[in-house]
């Protein structure tokens, strides 16, 4: 059954109460609730912890709804399903394992299919899996033979086959199964399966055995596995929860020895008019009880809104990185998004940066620029040639293509023979799909955009790709087309790192073509190629000095006999039902062997815009940037300079070697040297630290290493190792780490960095899937951190100082109370501004701040990176910052409780009428706290819009319409016993008395918080500090065309600030 | 979470395949680019309030200047109240030995204090009754009452345990703890003119607030009081039923009763004063009570030795700000020029400040120079 919402309407209800429940907070206030039912301990009503709680539970299950609607509504297409004979249409959601589909061009796969029959010849049928792997050609699946000849839908629906194959599992590339139809078994592999997520291309229609439907699909498997990311502020959230649920234990058993003592001695003599409880005969188990009334009351210092609230800041925080037009790219049409919406004030604490190179930090549209045939290299004269090389002789060529060494077509017309086999090779060795939409309209769609430009560069020199079959590949070769028989394709994949196809020309002469990594193939080659190997060698590593990405070429002519030989074991390895893909992998070994080299190409990757500013201003903003690549070292290298991680001043790079395997070569070697590192520069190649970096005694040595250098590049990196690295900076440096990728080899790493940052670019969207982050430009990513992060650590940070001052300072009268109560759990507060107070007073404007609030305009972090430092510190929130909070909270509590006190002592009216009641205590209390708070709000609020002015002049004016409603008389007459404070807000409020009590608590509360910030801020001010002074006066800056040199003056030392007060214009630029 | 994570990116996944299919047929795909508004791109105009120095210091200043003015009109105003304080849980000592044992609860026990005035009192006086030691707003105490019932309406769930009905099942009206416990000791004032003695005037209504006295309670609506009452049974520690409280004055009688009303008005704290009569100004107390030897009759029932209490009887005046508290004025006066102080200390640390930071600046301006 494919189900892919959670809930349907009579279910929602209970499984999510149920799920939500599962929280420990939630649990919690349930538990709370349950203690208030007990008459005895209960101090207050029911509803005030009811209000909030169904509250909270109420955001939260809309919030869950919604995502589940939006599930719901965006219905998959109707289905075709094969049942007796006839076709009917039905909703994916009723398909079942075991039905047959049928599919139609272009239609979506939406469950793990095994592939029966289609429309083409062979059962073949073409399938796009761009939303699986990312790669964005087209693929080809086969049907088994047997099944494929099922033509028509009447055999095919008494088609009765059982299928028996391996459990569900999340391996995109491989699938073992066994169909058993007519007392036969056939094997089935991957190549027979249509996976969730493909969509069906160039083929009329398919038909599909459902093999795993809804969350046993592949698809589902592999997204399911992201793990859960909290931030760092949410870890401290939760210890500090647990301190103040300590803090509030001890509170409890304070108040509740009081409350014995007091029962004791004084209870006991004032038993005459209020009894003890039935059941209370001791003094000691009063105190018991009022142990839990005192929890009771006072569990509004572990606030229940405090979850739910962050989650609604992050939300806001994710809206406006959603929305930032400065990260929309036109040309792709992608703005940023933000796939979480619970990491974004991690996004303010990174301290590392790791990268991928391709296609992150460079463009990934890959363009032929030089190659090396028969020890002569082509391509070197590229910029002071003025005119590219006219290609206008071939009516095929792309008029995109541009070459600047005219010497490689004048060898091509002179017909030398390496040159034409070198083109032949590249227009026939690859996996390319053709297009012709019109007659010499070619579009090529290759599996990753090297390939594509190798072909294009065939295709302009005059060995065009045009179109090919299962078994053929039909080439133009300098204008006559020749039809090559394909007769197998070897695969590339990461450990072969080559692919080579075996093709028989019209001649009738069979020749394996072989392209690949050069570490690879060099060492394939015959040992006659020697010479040429040295030469090629040179221009190899030339080409990777100058930031190319190299292939080498060879061939290798085959005897008929070995060929049949070879092609019947590979028939009978194809066929074996086991352990398949190693025979294959050792029957493509023996054959690529004692090759010809034919030469070598270079592939240029561009710098993507704005790359080296990026990564200067982060590095500026103390990020440790990281780069891992798969690459060649010369490459990385060469990278690096280009994108300013390695400059010229770093003269002594110094490359960690490790080629031979042991223990005493690579990082330990140069342990001694570690004083001088900082100077240096160290490329560590981990491919040959793999067996020895990551265990687990090495692994300290490289980090160490790696940390005192001022840039790493680590090269030859596989995708695990990419990960790993990740991980073991997170294990010993305690920092937070991004990962930033493009490809499906940057999953790992993305998933397992505190934060993953997926580039939507050329190599599909699986980065994306798995990332937490997304968008389409590297350089997007100093404004994803120095913005949007710092701003959202900034407000997270102010929103918990204040969240938890509120409630210390709301809570904390009760505990003062408890000792002139006789430790009753009597409330300062009516039951009603308890239950409203946090829902209502006092949540909209810190939630303001919280979304809205700003230090410093944005372009002045960009300007000023150290701005991010507190982030990585953890300056502005941490237990230190947490216990000023308590600390002001608890000293506003104070105030709010001993200056009413001393004032209603024996306070009266003007009228001589009674004032020190304890009704209009609780609403000077009230009223005093709800102003207090309120103005400290305004203080801690530096950026007040049109909306934080609504929510904070809001939520005096609901107090005071809540008050007075609440003390009307009409409530009253509904609900005599509920509102039992009817005509208090009129009557205690006329009074002079009440107004100046409320003011001098508010004066005495707020004063030394403004003495304190003050003078903070003048004698040691911060960077922000600063700036917001300076930025008083432009509002949005003066724009910085030269940001480089502007930005680098800012690179003293930390203690540096910028200077605002000088007039000189030479420093103007500051302002 | 985990889950909607999984259901995210697939939901994703589905809505790119779909554009992606719906693109190919050729329909314009909307333009995914952000709105440029001020909101959404986060430029929204804002008040950018900072802590000048010019800013704090006048804050500080202007508030010193307040709380000092606000604190001396307090204190000024304070001192002129008059105010006469007696206690008198010690001089009626035989009485309240009798008080010790319940069984006496019928017995009257009567005591007189005297006192004298060496001025006059001018104005409005207003008689207080004190307590002491009785925790008026204890949990227990604070809800064992039933509002419900004080409006005149017949109850069916009581708030009022321990006290809601007797044994044998006839509610108390009224009801609770609260109501039970009501101060009921009757206290005279006798002018002593010469020989004669003139009972001072004393006005028993218009005592409680009126939203009390008009909107929360009201007596049971019947022909008369004691059929509204009828059924009900007064509180175990009252001498009379609710609908004999003043039997004079129908209008303060039954629980619109002015005593009752302001008992039933519960104190913030264990040591309470509660208003009790107000003198009546005619005759020779036109101005208020002239000076000479007075006499407080009192009518001792309230027991308060059992939990240590004390009863006290009080003749004060009243100006703008109450009675005669001098700790808002103190307070404020404390404030003041705790403000103020801070202001100074504020300038001069701002100004040692800066002549660093100035010393800073020309360091900077040197280093440059050089350059």
């Amino acid at each position: 059954c494919i189900k892919t919402s959670k809930y349907n309407i009579i279910t929602f209800l209970p499984v999510n109460l149920f799920e939500q429940f599962q929280e420990v907070a939630n649990t919690y206030f349930l538990f709370l609730l349950i203690l208030q039912l007990i008459p005895q301990i209960s101090s207050l009503s029911w509803f005030t912890t009811i209000v909030p709680l169904v509250l909270v539970l109420t955001i939260t299950a809309v919030k869950d709804a919604t995502d589940d609607y939006r599930q719901c509504c965006r219905l998959l297409p109707n289905s075709t399903v094969l049942s007796l004979c006839s076709l009917r249409q039905e909703q994916w959601m009723n398909v079942r394992v075991g039905d047959i589909i049928k599919l139609e061009n272009n239609q979506f796969v939406a469950a793990d299919l095994l592939l029966l029959s289609s429309s083409e010849p062979h059962g073949l049928c073409y399938i796009e899996t761009a939303e699986l792997d990312g790669e964005t050609n087209m693929k080809v699946r086969q049907a088994i033979p047997v099944t494929s000849e099922l033509g028509d839908t009447s055999k095919l629906a008494r088609f009765d086959g059982e299928v028996i194959c391996e459990p569900p599992n999340n391996k995109l590339d491989k699938f073992g199964g066994m169909l058993y139809w007519k007392e036969n078994k056939y094997p089935l592999s991957n190549q027979n399966m249509l996976l969730r997520g493909c969509v069906l291309r160039n083929t009329e229609w398919c038909f599909g055995l459902v093999i795993f439907a809804g969350p046993d699909t592949k698809l589902m498997q592999n997204s399911g596995r992201t793990k859960f990311k909290r931030t760092s502020i949410d870890r401290l959230m939760n210890t500090l929860v647990l301190w103040i649920f300590g803090f509030l234990v001890c509170m409890g058993v304070i108040l509740a020895i009081g409350n014995a003592i007091w029962e004791h001695e004084v209870g006991v003599c004032f038993q005459i008019y209020l009894p003890w409880d039935e059941g209370v005969h001791s003094a000691f188990f009063s105190g018991f009880l009022s142990f839990w009334s005192y929890i009771i009351i006072l569990n509004t210092v572990v606030p229940i809104s405090l979850y739910v609230s962050v989650e609604v800041i992050r939300l806001g925080h994710s809206y406006f990185i959603n929305w930032d037009k400065k990260m929309y790219c036109a040309k792709r049409r992608t703005p940023a998004e933000a796939r979480t919406t619970t990491l974004n004030e991690e996004l303010g604490q990174v301290e590392y940066i790791f990268s991928d190179k391709t296609g992150t930090l460079t463009q990934n549209i890959m363009v032929f620029s030089k190659c090396s045939v028969n020890g002569h290299s082509y391509g070197e004269c590229r910029a002071p040639g003025p005119e590219p090389v006219d290609f206008s002789f071939n009516p095929l060529a792309d008029p995109r293509f541009q070459f600047w060494d005219p010497s490689l077509l004048e060898a091509v017309n002179l017909g030398d023979p390496h040159v034409h086999e070198f083109f032949r090779l590249l227009s026939l060795c690859h996996t390319v799909m053709s297009e012709e939409k019109s007659e010499g309209e070619l579009y090529y769609k290759a599996q990753s955009p090297d390939e594509g430009a190798l072909v294009t560069a065939a295709r302009n020199f005059g060995f065009v790709f045009r179109s090919r079959t299962p078994k053929t590949i039909t080439v133009h070769e300098l204008g006559r087309a020749i039809t090559y028989q394909l007769l197998a394709i070897l695969d590339f994949n990461n450990i072969r790192k080559r692919m080579s196809v075996i093709v028989r020309s019209p001649e009738g002469k069979i020749r394996l073509y072989c392209k690949g990594a050069d570490t690879i193939l060099l060492e394939r080659l015959h040992p006659i190629n020697q010479d040429l190997t040295n030469v090629t060698t040179d221009h190899l590593n030339e080409y990777a000095g100058e930031g190319l990405r190299t292939l080498v070429l060879a061939y290798k002519d085959l005897e008929e006999s070995y060929y049949e030989d070879w092609s019947e074991r590979l028939h009978r390895a194809g066929s074996a039902p086991e352990a398949r893909e190693d025979y294959l992998a050792r029957l493509y070994d023996e054959v690529e062997h004692d090759m010809m080299l034919l030469g070598a190409t270079a592939i240029e990757d561009k710098l993507q815009q704005g790359v080296p500013e990026t990564i200067a201003i982060l590095t500026l903003a103390n990020i440790k940037i990281w780069v891992l690549t798969g690459d060649k070292q010369e490459t990385a290298v060469n990278i690096g300079y280009s994108c300013k991680m390695l400059t010229d001043d770093m003269t002594e790079v110094f490359v960690v070697t490790g080629h031979t395997p042991g223990r005493d070569l690579g990082v330990p070697h140069w342990t001694g040297h570690r004083a001088q590192l900082w100077a240096m520069l160290p490329i560590v190649p981990l491919l040959s630290l793999q067996a020895h970096a990551l265990e687990a005694d090495m692994e300290v040595e490289f980090l160490e290493t790696a940390c005192a250098c001022k840039a790493v590049i680590c090269c030859r990196v596989t995708p695990l190792q990419k990960a790993q690295v990740v991980e073991l900076v997170k294990k010993y440096k305690k920092a937070v780490t991004l990962a930033i990728g493009d490809g499906a080899n940057d999953v790992s790493m993305i998933k397992t960095a505190h934060i993953g940052v997926g580039i939507s670019g050329q190599e599909g969207i699986q980065a994306v899937l798995a990332s937490d982050y997304s968008f389409s430009q590297f350089k997007f990513l100093q404004r994803l951190l120095l913005v949007h992060g710092r701003w959202s650590y900034l407000r997270m940070c102010k929103f918990l100082c204040y969240f938890f001052y509120k409630n210390f300072a709301f809570t904390m009268v009760h505990f003062w109370f408890g000792f002139f109560c006789g430790f009753s759990a009597q409330t300062v507060y009516d039951q009603y501004f308890i239950t409203l107070y946090n829902i209502v007073y006092t949540s909209l404007p810190v939630l303001a701040m919280g979304v809205f609030d700003q230090d410093v305009p944005e372009q002045r972090s960009m300007e000023y990176p150290k701005l991010y430092e507190p982030g990585q510190l953890n300056l502005l929130f941490n237990k230190r910052e947490f216990f000023i909070c308590i600390a002001q909270g608890i000293y506003t509590s104070v105030l709010m409780f001993f200056i009413p006190y001393g004032v209603f002592a024996d306070a009266t009216r003007d009228d001589g009428a009674q004032l020190a009641d304890y009704q209009s205590f609780a609403v000077t209390v009230a009223t005093s706290l709800v102003i207090v708070v309120s103005v400290q709000i305004g203080l801690d609020t530096g950026f007040w819009t049109a909306i934080n002015h609504f929510f904070i002049w809001g939520s005096l004016t609901a107090y005071f319409a809540i008050l007075f409603a609440m003390h009307s008389d009409g409530l009253f007459q509904m609900f005599p016993n509920q509102f039992r404070f009817v005509g208090n807000a009129q009557n205690t409020l006329a009074q002079p008395t009440v107004w100046l009590t409320i003011a001098l608590t508010t004066v005495v509360c707020i004063m030394p918080v403004v003495a304190f910030r003050f003078l903070k801020l003048d004698l040691k001010p911060e960077l922000s500090d600063t700036v917001r002074e300076c930025g008083l006066g432009s509002e949005y800056g003066i724009p910085t065309p030269d940001g480089m040199r502007f930005r680098g003056s800012l690179t003293l030392s930390p203690g540096d600030v910028p200077r605002c007060k000088r007039k000189e214009p030479k420093t103007s630029f500051f302002l | 979470i985990y889950l909607s994570f999984s259901r995210k990116h697939e939901v994703d996944t589905l809505t790119k395949v779909h554009n992606r299919l719906i693109g190919t047929k050729g329909e314009a795909r909307p333009s995914r680019c952000p709105d440029n508004s001020a909101f959404k791109q986060q430029k929204l105009p804002a008040w950018k309030p900072q802590l000048t120095i010019a800013a704090v210091l006048s804050c500080f200043f202007l508030t010193g200047v307040f709380c000092l003015s606000v604190g001396v009109c307090l204190i000024m105003s304070a001192n002129s109240v008059r105010e006469i304080q007696i206690d008198y849980s010690d001089k009626c000592s035989d009485c309240s030995k009798l008080r010790e044992n319940s069984s006496n609860w019928n017995k009257e026990c009567h005591c007189s204090i005297n006192f004298m005035l060496k001025e006059d009192i001018l104005g409005d006086v207003f008689m207080y009754y004190g307590l002491q030691n009785f925790y008026q707003n204890h949990r227990r105490y604070v809800i064992s009452r039933s509002d419900a019932q004080l409006l005149g309406r017949n109850i069916q769930k009581s708030y009022c345990a321990p006290f809601t009905t007797y044994r044998n099942g006839t509610p108390m009206a009224p009801c609770g703890a609260i109501a039970n416990s009501m101060f009921n000791d009757t206290i005279d004032l006798f002018y002593n003119l010469n020989s004669s003695v003139i009972q001072v005037p004393l006005l028993k209504t218009g005592n409680s607030w009126w939203t009390d006295k008009n909107v929360k309670f009201r007596n049971p609506k019947s022909y008369n009081l004691s059929s509204a009452f009828a059924g009900t049974a007064r509180p175990p520690y009252w001498q009379k039923p609710v609908y004999l409280l003043d039997e004079e004055d129908e209008r303060n009688n039954g629980y619109v009763n002015d005593d009752f009303i302001v008992w039933m008005r519960v104190s913030a704290f264990a040591t309470f004063r509660n208003l009790y009569r107000r003198v009546r100004r005619i005759r020779q107390f036109a101005d208020g009570l002239p000076a000479g030897n007075y006499t407080f009759h009192i009518s001792y029932n309230f027991p308060v030795t059992k939990f240590k209490g004390r009863k006290h009887v009080i003749l004060s005046t009243m100006v703008w700000s109450g009675g005669s508290n001098p700790f808002l004025g103190i307070a404020y006066v404390v404030s003041g020029t705790a403000a103020t102080l801070t202001g100074f200390v504020i300038t001069v640390i701002h100004l040692k400040g800066h002549q660093n930071t100035d010393l800073h600046f020309k360091n900077y301006d040197l280093i440059e120079s050089l350059d």
